[in-house]
């Protein structure tokens, strides 16, 4: 009988952790199936987060470092300053990587750092119970935004795409959702496009996953898929910010 | 090989280089500047990578990736970047990475200022990240002390797995003396087979990391550590005694202020009054053992530091009540001179002999 689908060797057999409906582990999977297709399972190293996705490095069957919250492109720039040869890659989520660790990233990018970034939004903190995070919608109800965020008092939410496609280091800058096979689809293309800018030795590549928190959000797994498209896409649009020419 | 005339802050970074040290991750901040600038003139003359971090923050998190991934490497600041290098000290301490962090300390609190200092003495022993952690400090009282003490601790940070400080002052940094590089005692070093390297598919994946959820797995690793640190305090106590036989007063000082106290001893000495000195070199594990020595004819303890009084509280736990504990210092980048403790020993013994 033929396969038509089995679970990747880049993913170890521990059963996720996620909660029932959260994106990450379709996230997880898309990364891995890059890195195995890329046939540099064996040469990538990958940092893990402080947030939901801190026990990535149980999950991907890689070598990995859990980094300090926020600190990953720091680093996995010691790491790949150690060894240019290999894949280096960082998974992070809103809170990790918009908030506490805004400067880390800006200077990874700034450097043309070669590492690629899996940057998670969901628009709030998941493992510390929902609080506002800089993605959080104006409006959005969070722990600690519990009359839903005021622009007027935290601001509007933080556009990281935009902001770091105007650095010239990064070389590989774009935007998806997971919150449809069609959309999961092109999402996996642009992870493999930007592991292959770093491959090239190119530069800093990103890809920011739009992602849902059931939990947190207080929706049904349906309901969260539903909100990501109805409210977050119109925010944070999809699409490529950045590219080198050769990648179509 | 010969000796040749060098600033501390440089003796240092070639101390570091001829130690096998390829990667350097630092950030701007006085009194410390001359180590990343001969690092980024010399680092790539040996193929290693000098690299001027966003942050103090930034600095030591890359440090920490360098050093899982198996290399040897450094970073350096001074005590208000120190104190930001915190975090990753603790990290780099629970994950069980070698690394060497230098600090020419400077006054604090605060953004303090810019003259030599020792009042990181808390920071330094007594861990200024989060958890139950160690790490060996050396307290180097001349350049050629710090040359050999780098060269030294990165085989000591590589044999423990654990970060190693290296604590001098503004002073040790910034004054020049005649250094000679004499190769380290080599340990015995098991290979990094724990650094991530890629699985190559050959093995399973290395896991860098200080996170254990279960409370359970976390206490056996604390105790996994508290072990490791038992034998750090059984085998690497470093300290220099001096004259302590039949000392009236003995001293304890480390690094510059050991040199003044020095030459309070002497001054002492021509006046008949017979003063020692323990100088810890090892600021942790500290010198307990030094204090068993002391004399009987010996009638008190004189603790002397740049700071108001740190060490101290060490000094104190060492002569466990056996003497009175006096203190004497000067704080903010002041230097204490002999001539103010010669007086304070003489106070001490009751007026000139």
């Amino acid at each position: 009988m033929a396969i038509v689908f089995e679970k990747t060797k880049g993913l170890t057999e521990k059963p996720f952790h996620y909660c029932p409906g959260c994106t990450h582990g379709i996230i997880h999977r898309l990364v891995a199936e890059v890195l195995e297709e890329l046939g540099v399972l064996g040469d990538t190293i990958g940092v893990a987060p402080v947030g939901c996705a801190v026990f990535a490095y149980d999950y991907f069957n890689v070598d990995m470092h859990e980094a300090a919250h926020g600190r990953a492109p720091a680093v996995a720039t010691g790491i790949k300053r150690v060894h240019p040869d290999k894949v280096v890659f960082t998974y992070q989520g809103d809170g990790d990587l918009a908030s506490i660790g805004a400067g880390e990233i800006v200077h990874a990018a700034h450097r043309g750092e070669k590492i690629t970034t899996i940057f998670v939004n969901n628009a709030i903190y998941g493992m510390t119970g929902g609080q506002m995070a800089p993605t959080t919608l104006v409006g959005q109800k969070a722990t600690t935004a519990p009359y839903g965020r005021d622009e007027a008092h935290t601001g509007k939410p933080i556009r990281i795409s935009e902001m770091l496609a105007t650095i010239d280091g990064a070389k590989f800058v774009e935007r998806v959702s997971v919150h449809d096979p069609a959309n999961i689809r092109k999402a996996k293309k642009a992870i493999r496009s930007a592991f292959e800018v770093q491959l090239s030795g190119k530069g800093f590549s990103i890809v920011e996953v739009l992602s849902t928190c059931p939990t947190n959000w207080g929706l049904t797994p349906v309901e969260a898929l539903n909100w990501l498209k109805e409210n977050m896409i119109p925010y944070y649009p999809l699409g490529n910010f950045r590219k080198p020419e050769e990648v179509e | 090989m010969s000796k040749v005339l060098m600033k501390g802050n440089e003796a240092v970074g070639a101390a570091a280089i001829k130690a096998g040290c390829r990667y350097f991750f630092g950030y701007p901040i006085t009194p410390q500047n001359e180590i990343p600038e001969f690092m980024a003139r010399e680092l790539p003359k040996v193929g290693g990578v000098f690299l001027q971090a966003e942050s103090e923050i930034a600095a030591i998190n890359m440090v920490y990736g360098a050093a899982g991934s198996g290399a040897r490497v450094m970073t350096s600041s001074s005590s208000p970047g120190i104190a930001l290098k915190q975090e990753g000290i603790s990290y780099i301490a629970g994950a069980e990475l070698p690394c060497v962090i230098v600090n020419m300390v400077r006054g604090g609190p605060g953004l303090g200022g810019i003259q030599p200092s020792q009042s990181d003495y808390f920071q330094a022993t007594r861990g200024g990240g989060n958890g139950d952690y160690r790490h060996i400090v050396y307290a180097p009282a001349s350049v050629q002390e710090a040359v050999d003490l780098v060269m030294e601790a990165f085989e000591v940070a590589d044999y423990y797995r654990n970060p190693v400080i290296i604590l001098g002052d503004g002073m040790i940094g910034q004054m020049m003396e005649p250094v000679e590089f004499k190769e380290p005692k080599k340990r015995d070093l098991p290979p990094k087979d724990w650094a991530t390297t890629g699985t190559k598919g050959q093995r399973k994946p290395n896991v860098i990391n200080s996170l254990y959820i279960d409370p359970k797995l976390l206490e056996d690793h604390n105790l996994r550590l508290e072990a490791k640190y038992a034998k750090m305090k059984e085998n690497e106590v470093r300290y220099e005694e001096y004259n302590l036989e039949d000392a009236e007063v003995v001293i304890v000082a480390y690094g510059t202020t050991s040199r003044v106290a020095k030459n309070a001893i002497a001054k002492c000495a021509e006046e008949g009054i017979k003063v020692g000195l323990i100088r810890p070199i090892t600021l942790w594990p500290f010198p307990d053992v030094a204090f068993d020595k002391i004399s009987d004819k010996t009638k008190a303890v004189l603790t002397v530091e740049m700071s108001t009084g740190q060490m101290i509280d060490d000094v104190k736990i060492a002569v466990n009540g056996r003497k009175p504990v006096y203190f004497y210092g000067r704080t903010g980048g002041m230097v204490p001179t002999p001539n103010a403790i010669v007086e304070e020993i003489k106070k001490i013994i009751g007026g000139d002999k």
